[in-house]
């Protein structure tokens, strides 16, 4: 049985979830109020746009079931083209286009960058989209590397700057928060309510039963690419703001460890439900920033594989899996009462739907 | 091969013009056109023997990749790192002997040994979870690289091979033919020459051990049938930890062969598991044939990509994947 929320089968009323929900969101405002500019900007901004970026990947992965390594060079696109078409402090490119216009290029071209790679690879499934969306990635990773013309090469850029607007630097830690904090609840919104849209459906459809889906008419290909599009917005508009953050772009943050930290923030956090890779995103950061304490700052790499490896083993579903089971056992009754109604709820899917593979 | 040309005539006929052409810029003085045109003949000649060279290390690392794939469906995405760990190895082993072969062969016993534990403590107990043992792959690769990078630390090692694979081999090429009318032959390191002797040496071998050995009638039943294999009372489980075991022990003797043809530094995990993943997306995953065939195309496309177009390299070789996969989604040897 899938191990979702009521959220997903339309039968959910408000005082089944709101309460810890409201508490969330308040601190997530009050957060900047009571915490240090470093906590604020380093911590805060940062988890949120990882969280965005690995978002992007749960869509994918958890709704399409097309698990793309390739949502970093997504971001890092969008984030090269801002450095490109507006202005840096390198003196290559930097074309100086206004803030707004070099913005929505940078996410769009990253959207159709992502539907690139999402035609690329939705011809094949499973594993198959693994190495070829890594494939794509680590080929990105090298050939900006090479490139000096027009990327750079190994230094890369530096010098992007968000622009002054209403009279607020929008890169100070408080503002650039609540930037970040609305933009990532805005598509933290949005692919909730996508997931229960049609088209959401479709795709969620499309990953249990390809073959049907096929049969009754959908463009499956087509789906998925749209799929593939909509998570390269998400994934590109977290790649400006992530660029807004670091100031500078370079091969280094596209490398293959930046890669597969997202699809680790994405699996730690869960794959079933968007939540998960923001908690997965918080996780990371906090042991990126303080693991240090505890080992040797070299060795965080080891120290976040072995957190991997321990949920991959442990917990498929990552630490919301894991949320699930420990407080299924706690509130067992209501538990109870849940998968009655979700049994109950199957019961009448299930019936006249004829079973193959 | 009949059939083949039966089938394909108008192909077959467009191979063997090809192949004539390429006999033919091997092996003439060029004329002075031709030069004008795509640069001197030395160039093209060694840009080829370093693609064909490159490609039978390809052609080592990626097949102990499909191979594992073939019979487990494990994408192991570790295959790099064991590539790395098995040059390493070979390395303190060789520097520490004094003997070069035995470097050779440790890192094979061991990456081969570390295979067959990887496959009997940690994927017999995700059988058919194929995200998940990948997962698995990708959190080992980044452990394994953050200790190496602990142990060995950044430097770039260098192999001692015996005397005898160093220098350069004179081959029976004219480069040029000089006014004076002295023939001048080219020249090409012999280690090199080693490695794609050692390449299809090992081709070879997988051949004959997959089809001419029953452990090989094993596998090729396991990867057609791998429930039908269980049921006539074969051991899987030995199967697949034998698999696994060559696999990884092929990518660790890669290891030794690249890093001494090459260097041993950190990244070069990355740089040969790309490698890998590209040359069996292109060749069609869980076929030997396959991976000869693509290992051929990268190797050859990365090497004349790096002579001819220098920046835009690696542009060739993501090119070359995106069309097959456009035509033949499944690889150019693979099967549904």
């Amino acid at each position: 049985m899938e191990e979702r929320g009521n959220f997903f089968y339309g039968i959910t009323t408000f005082s089944d979830i709101h309460p810890w929900k409201f508490l969330v969101i308040i601190f997530l405002i009050a957060y900047p109020g009571f915490t240090s500019d470093f906590f604020t900007f380093q911590i805060g901004s940062y988890s949120l746009i990882l969280g965005t970026i690995a978002l992007s990947l749960m869509m994918l992965a958890g709704y399409g079931g097309m698990v793309s390594l390739a949502q970093m060079t997504v971001a890092g696109f969008a984030g090269y083209i801002m450095a490109i078409f507006g202005e840096n402090t390198v003196g290559v490119m930097g074309l100086g286009w206004p803030w707004w216009l070099t913005t929505i290029t940078a996410i769009l071209s990253a959207a159709i960058f992502s539907a690139i790679v999402g035609a690329i690879s939705v011809r094949t499934e499973g594993i198959y989209t693994i190495m070829i969306t890594l494939a794509i990635s680590v080929a990105f990773f090298y050939f900006v590397r090479q490139n000096y013309q027009i990327f750079n090469g190994f230094t890369g850029f530096a010098g992007i700057k968000p622009p002054t607007l209403f009279g607020i630097y929008w890169r100070d830690p408080v503002p650039f928060y609540y930037l970040t904090l609305f933009v990532s609840s805005a598509f933290l919104l949005t692919v909730f309510y996508c997931s229960r849209s049609t088209f959401g459906l479709g795709l969620q459809a499309i990953r249990d039963k390809p073959r049907r889906m096929r049969a009754l008419g959908y463009h499956v290909n087509w789906h998925r690419i749209m799929a593939f599009f909509l998570s390269g917005l998400i994934a590109g508009t977290a790649g400006v703001l992530l660029v807004w953050f670091n100031g500078r772009i370079s091969p280094g943050s596209i490398g293959v460890d930046v890669v597969i930290d997202i699809l680790v923030i994405a699996v730690v956090g869960g794959l079933r439900n968007p939540i998960g890779p923001f908690l997965g995103a918080i996780v990371f950061v906090l042991l990126e920033n303080f693991a240090i304490d505890l080992i040797d700052r070299e060795r965080f790499n080891t120290v976040i594989g072995i957190v991997f490896l321990l949920v991959v083993f442990f917990s498929p579903d990552g630490l919301l899996g894991l949320w699930d089971r420990i407080s299924r056992r706690i509130w067992f009754k209501r538990s109870v009462r849940d998968i009655n109604r979700r049994a109950q709820w199957e019961d009448s899917v299930a019936s006249g739907s004829i079973d193959n593979s | 091969m009949l059939r083949f040309i039966e089938r394909h005539t108008f192909l077959s006929i467009i191979i063997l013009l090809a192949a004539v052409l390429l006999l033919w810029m091997i092996f003439a003085v060029w004329p002075e056109w031709l030069i004008s045109a795509i640069g001197r003949k030395k160039t093209f000649v060694i840009t080829l023997l370093n693609g064909v060279t490159l490609a039978g290390l390809y052609f080592l690392v990626a097949s102990g990749f499909t191979l594992v794939f073939g019979l487990m469906r494990n994408v192991n995405l570790a295959h790099g790192s064991m590539y790395l760990m098995g040059g390493y190895i070979g390395y303190e082993v060789s520097e520490n002997s004094g003997s070069w072969f035995l470097g050779l062969l440790v890192a094979f016993l061991v990456i081969a040994v570390s295979g067959i534990l990887l496959q009997t403590i940690v994927f017999r107990r995700m059988e058919k979870e194929e995200l998940r043992q990948t997962l698995v792959t990708i959190g080992i690769s980044i452990i394994a690289a953050d200790l190496m990078l602990a142990i060995w630390t950044g430097t770039t090692y260098q192999f001692s091979p015996p005397d005898w694979l160093f220098g350069s081999a004179e081959l029976p090429v004219i480069s040029v033919i000089k006014s004076s009318g002295k023939v001048i032959f080219m020249k090409y390191p012999v280690y090199r020459l080693t490695v794609l002797f050692v390449a299809v040496l090992v081709g070879i071998i997988l051949w004959i051990f997959l089809n001419k050995t029953k452990i090989g009638m094993m596998i090729r039943a396991g990867v057609n049938d791998r429930e039908m294999l269980s049921a006539s009372g074969v051991n899987v489980q030995l199967v697949f930890a034998i698999v696994f075991g060559i696999g990884a022990g092929l990518a660790g003797f890669a290891g030794v062969v690249g890093g001494t043809a090459l260097s041993i530094a950190p990244g070069e995990d990355v740089r040969y598991l790309l490698a890998s993943l590209i040359v069996v997306i292109v060749g069609g995953l869980g076929s030997i044939t396959g991976v000869a065939i693509g290992a051929l195309i990268i190797g050859l496309a990365e090497q004349f990509g790096l002579a001819y177009f220098p920046t835009y390299g690696v542009v060739l070789t993501f090119i070359i994947m995106v069309v097959v996969l456009a035509i033949r989604p499944q690889g150019i040897m693979g099967e549904r």
